[in-house]
């Protein structure tokens, strides 16, 4: 492989890998709070890629590129800003209806209903958009890009890396800075402590859920402008692998998840290189069972301490 | 270098353990001699069911070791890495070796074979390493691998317990609890099941009248069809003490088996305790806060504060202690 | 309005009818109690004999002919199998397994690999099928003994990554698995009295996995009240609890898995002669979904409830949907306008929503009825709070 191959297929992962960071946040910071799979959290993905489609295509009637650079910041800004809230409320509206009855079930009964959850959605958008693979607007124009080098980097790639990277660093200055992100925090290591402390459970876990699903609404937008298509089972697999990053990371923990997601975003990228775009599934998941199975706690979680 | 004239059933050297940075039970020796009752006092958070858990193979030592029976049951583990090592040798080999035949150039059917025999080797050394029966476990021993006894294999060893805030299989009546108490006393195999062999069938009619024995030896006659959460909470903690003398024990862990109870409540769970050590001969240990009980039917009793062994002796020694004291009332009581 | 809900899903709990059945259901109930295994056996009997004879009544035999029937009872019988063995796992042992059709695609393949043109063997279907279930049983073991070890809802998804790779597996190991167009021409089964079974005559088939359900029922019931069964309850219900009792929690589990994917592997190998022809998107993680549908609806832990949810979740999906499109066809109803969007629902292939359905239940299920359609007593005490408990076990003591 040529530096000029290398640097074009580093920026594709540094890409991918940034969709799957923003959905794996989802996953560990619900993981984190409540110690539920958030299964459906895949499918809010999905569901925030439709739900910008509809925006920009139905709503705006775009169609294709933006060359005003204005005219592209605002429509840029109203997309996110809009996806996120309305995916962050899908994300509330979840929890409240299908999680939080069942927060002292077996464990077993919300895992069961995240499934279920799950189905509705991709159903939900199948009835609504029908089955088959729609096309988004690539508001910035794909093939635009400089050289460095012999490679090809695209500005869309840049703009994906630096919105993810930005949202995880604005995540972080919330949960480490704000009194809301310290009330998550101490919900997740001890709920009844913080209950006593004078922590409102169920609004920080509301608040969670909003950022989380918020998150993944961005990571649809993100979908519709990188790849231009959307399609209601890309929730299913881009959840499972944004879900192998959580745990990569080690569950629960944010800055793990970030890192797990650029991780398994190389690990693809790279195996397509190699000639195995058709096992990266298989790789991708067999990586997930041996950290299972080594190393539990993930890259950088801490070992959890069982209660006696 | 032992002070007791009994030999010890128990004996923990140099045991810590260590949560992050608590460390919840520090450098404590200590025995419990064989025949006796003993008890374990301390305030609050002072390490006594932290101690417990290790004894009974819930959590690995930070250091130090216990024995039981003159047996090194638990300790930090060693070389625990050789373990996975071990497992993956043979069927690394055979999967190497079937690289090399297919890049040799020989048949696919050698090939086949010895992916074949590679997983057959796999599947049989993870179903090894999951019974861990006693030769394989003795055989890493002897390799220098050590990994603590779980908490099934003290069972197996002859250590029963029962836990601070009862864990009864609650959706379970009060004879099968006490029938998974006897898991280990019982020979039947899945296939004996399948099949309702005779010695199936035997088994296990012997085993509910036995359940039944057990129920009657603490007092929940006519309660063996009960769902165990349904139970009050005395008969509760009776079912749990049921459920573990069900395994056969030779010595019994204990943990606050009075608390919350009233004082002639307290008084039948003295009696039931007597009578285990006499007509059963067991050894016992309890975690113990009701000074009435402690000093009633101890042999011996044993001080902890802040993870620290402060105090050991008969009763009357223990309750003259300056250092317990101060422990229980806090510096300057005196 | 959740009180509401309750009673409705309730009904029939003390209704009168119940009152004037309860001589009738108690002598049953005894007899079973006393025969278990005599009683699933003349249970499977009646039900067998009398399924075919659902061509008797009006609405249904307007929807296929009778042989269609029965060739639809003998598929929904790889389902009933399939989600008794799912139950072992998730009803008996709590443990979520997503990737269930992992085993049920490796029964399959064991079967193509033992009697088809494909892989030039014809070893018979009998002793093919105990094959099946084994090899099916030894991957259960490869995948469960690493990771049982695990928390319940690690387990969950590293067994939807095995059913995930499963399928890739046997779609790009082409050279062993004939890829994506799969493997055909799967020699069929055949007994002495009756030859081979032929694909237009469902009865042999119907025969056969109705004796294979009552066979893994009479197995099942007699493994829950024994030794291990005690034991997957136990770890149920508190893992640790179990452990310091004796258990060994890692083989217990581990059997679970096990005897879980035997059972799937032997529908494999069922399926595999039946349709004669399989490929890796048959096994797909909707398959496991589905079945996992079927053993929450049917209700978690009761044998005759899973077999019962599994069935009728089969019918509604194969017979009950396919009507249904027919039948809104005929209404003419204008379509709905939403603003957003219009819905015709004329034009919708409810056939496409199953699983819509499949996550309406699953999410109804957990909220108002967590112990299913068909519940086991126990099951649901534990499910419940406490005063449904109480209930519970009221029925218990009276039983
Ligand atoms: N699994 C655990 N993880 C982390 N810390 C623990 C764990 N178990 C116990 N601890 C800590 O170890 C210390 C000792 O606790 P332990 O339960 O052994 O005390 P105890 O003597 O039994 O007290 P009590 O009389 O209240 O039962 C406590 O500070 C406790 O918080
Ligand atoms: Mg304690």
């Amino acid at each position: 492989m040529d530096v000029g191959t290398l640097t074009q297929q580093l920026v594709n992962a540094l890409t991918l890998g940034a969709i799957y960071a923003l959905i794996a946040l989802g996953y560990t910071m619900v993981y984190g709070i409540i110690e539920l799979i958030n299964f459906a959290h895949g499918d809010v993905f999905m569901v925030g890629s439709f739900v910008s489609l509809w925006l920009l295509a139905d709503f705006f009637g775009l169609r294709g590129p933006i060359n005003n650079p204005a005219e592209l910041v605002g429509v840029l800004v109203v997309a996110f800003v809009f996806s996120m809230v309305v995916m962050g409320l899908v994300g509330v509206v979840i929890e409240r209806f299908a999680y939080r009855p069942l927060r002292n079930a077996p464990r077993l009964a919300p895992l069961i209903t995240a499934i279920g959850v799950s189905f509705i959605l991709q159903n939900i958008i199948q009835i609504w958009r029908g089955p088959a693979q729609l096309n988004s607007p690539q508001l910035i124009n794909v093939q635009a890009g400089f050289r460095v080098g012999s490679a090809e980097v695209h500005w869309i790639s840049v703009f994906v890396i630096a919105i993810a990277v930005g949202l995880i660093i604005g995540l972080h200055l919330f949960i480490s800075r704000t009194r809301m992100g310290r009330a998550m925090r101490s919900t997740a290591l001890d709920r009844e402590a913080a209950q006593l402390m004078g922590v409102d459970i169920n609004t920080t876990i509301a608040v969670t859920f909003f950022i989380g699903s918020a998150l993944a609404g961005a990571a649809g937008v993100v979908q519709g402008l990188y790849y231009g298509y959307t399609f209601f089972t890309i929730g299913f697999q881009g959840g499972l692998k944004a879900f192998t990053a959580a745990v990569l990371g080690g569950i629960g923990n944010t800055t793990g998840a970030a890192l797990g997601g650029f991780t398994i975003g190389f690990i693809e990228v790279f195996a397509s290189q190699a000639g195995y775009a058709n096992w990266s599934e298989a790789i991708v998941f067999s990586i997930l069972i041996l950290v299972l199975v080594f190393r539990p706690t993930g890259l950088l979680g801490q070992p959890t301490a069982e209660r006696g | 270098m032992s002070d007791s004239p009994v030999t010890p059933v128990l004996r923990t050297v140099g045991l810590t353990k260590q949560f992050g940075g608590l460390i919840a039970v520090r450098d404590v020796d200590f025995e419990v001699p064989e025949g006796s009752i003993s008890s374990l006092i301390g305030p609050n958070g002072a390490g006594k069911t932290t101690l417990f858990n290790v004894i009974a193979g819930l959590f690995d030592p930070t250091s130090g070791y216990i024995e039981f029976m003159g047996r090194r049951v638990v300790a930090r583990p060693e070389r625990s890495w050789l373990e996975p090592v071990l497992w993956m040798t043979g069927p690394a080999v055979l999967g190497a070796s079937a690289y090399g035949a297919a890049v040799a150039g020989l048949s696919a059917l050698v090939v086949e074979f010895l992916l074949f025999a590679a997983l057959i080797v796999l599947i049989g050394v993870l179903i090894l390493a999951s019974v861990r029966p006693t030769w394989y476990v003795d055989g890493l021993v002897r390799l220098g691998v050590f990994k603590s006894a779980r908490p099934n294999d003290m069972v197996a060893a002859g250590i029963g317990r029962t836990f601070q805030n009862i864990r009864l299989f609650a959706n379970m009546t009060a004879t099968e609890n006490v029938l998974v108490g006897m898991h280990d006393q019982l020979r039947q195999n899945p296939l004996d099941a399948v099949l309702q062999t005779r010695r199936q069938k035997r088994e296990e009619s012997e085993a509910r009248r036995e359940a039944a024995r057990w129920l009657r030896y603490v007092s929940l006659r006519g309660h063996d069809d009960d769902l165990a959460r349904n139970l009050p909470y005395g008969d509760q903690r009776r079912l749990e003490i049921a459920r573990a003398l069900a395994s056969k024990p030779k010595l019994l862990l204990l943990d606050e088996p009075t608390a919350g109870m009233n004082p002639s409540e307290t008084e039948a769970m003295m009696q039931l305790f007597a009578r285990i050590k006499s007509e059963l001969g067991l050894t016992i240990l309890l975690i113990e806060h009701d000074m009435r009980v402690v000093m009633g039917i101890s042999d011996r009793v044993t001080v902890l504060d802040h993870g620290e062994k402060i105090a050991e002796g008969a009763p009357a020694e223990v309750r003259a202690d300056t250092r317990v004291i101060e422990a229980y009332l806090g510096k300057g009581a005196i | 309005m959740r009180r509401l809900w309750r009673s409705v899903l309730f009904l029939g709990r003390d209704s009168r009818l119940r009152a004037w059945l309860k001589p009738w259901t108690d002598s049953l109930n005894t007899f079973s109690k006393g025969h278990q295994s005599l009683s699933v056996v003349l249970g499977m009997a009646v039900v067998t004999t009398v399924l075919p004879f659902i061509i008797l009544f009006p609405p249904f035999a307007g929807f296929a002919t009778q042989g269609d029937w029965v060739q639809g009872f003998a598929s929904a019988g790889i389902f009933v199998l399939l989600a008794l063995g799912l139950n072992v796992v998730v009803g008996l042992a709590g443990l979520l397994d997503l990737g269930y059709a992992a085993f049920f695609a490796i029964g399959a393949y064991s079967y193509a690999y033992g009697a088809s043109p494909f892989a030039g063997t014809h070893f018979p279907f009998w002793p093919l099928l105990l094959v099946g279930a084994m090899v099916a049983a030894l991957f259960g073991i490869l995948l469960g003994a690493p990771t049982l070890r695990l928390r319940g809802d690690y387990l969950a998804i590293v067994t939807l990554g095995f059913g995930e790779i499963v399928p890739v597996v046997f779609r790009n190991a082409d050279t062993y698995t004939n890829g994506t167009n799969g493997i055909s021409g799967m020699y069929r089964p055949a007994l002495p009295v009756t030859g081979t079974f032929l694909g237009l005559n469902p009865v042999p088939y119907y025969i056969t996995v109705a004796v294979l359900v009552a066979l893994a029922m009479v197995f099942l019931y007699r493994i829950q009240d024994s030794r291990l069964g005690r034991a997957w309850m136990a770890v149920r219900e508190d893992e640790l609890a179990a452990a310091s009792m004796g258990i060994n929690t890692v083989t217990t589990k581990l059997l679970a898995f096990a005897i879980g994917a035997s059972t799937a592997g032997l529908a494999g190998v069922f399926y595999a002669s039946k349709v004669t022809i399989i490929s890796p998107d048959s096994f797909g993680f909707t398959v496991s979904f589905t079945i996992l549908a079927m053993v929450v609806l049917g209700g978690m832990g009761n044998v005759w409830g899973v077999a019962a949810g599994a069935f009728v979740v089969y019918e509604i999906q194969s017979e009950l949907l396919k009507q249904m499109n027919g039948f809104v066809e005929h209404l003419n109803l204008p379509p709905i306008n939403l603003g957003v969007t219009t819905i015709d629902l004329a034009k919708v292939d409810f056939l496409q929503y199953q699983f819509l359905l499949y996550g309406l239940a699953l999410v109804g299920m957990m909220l108002l009825r967590p112990e299913g359609l068909f519940p086991n007593r126990r099951r649901r005490a534990e499910l419940h709070d406490v005063d449904d408990a109480e209930a519970a076990n009221q029925e218990l003591v009276e039983a």
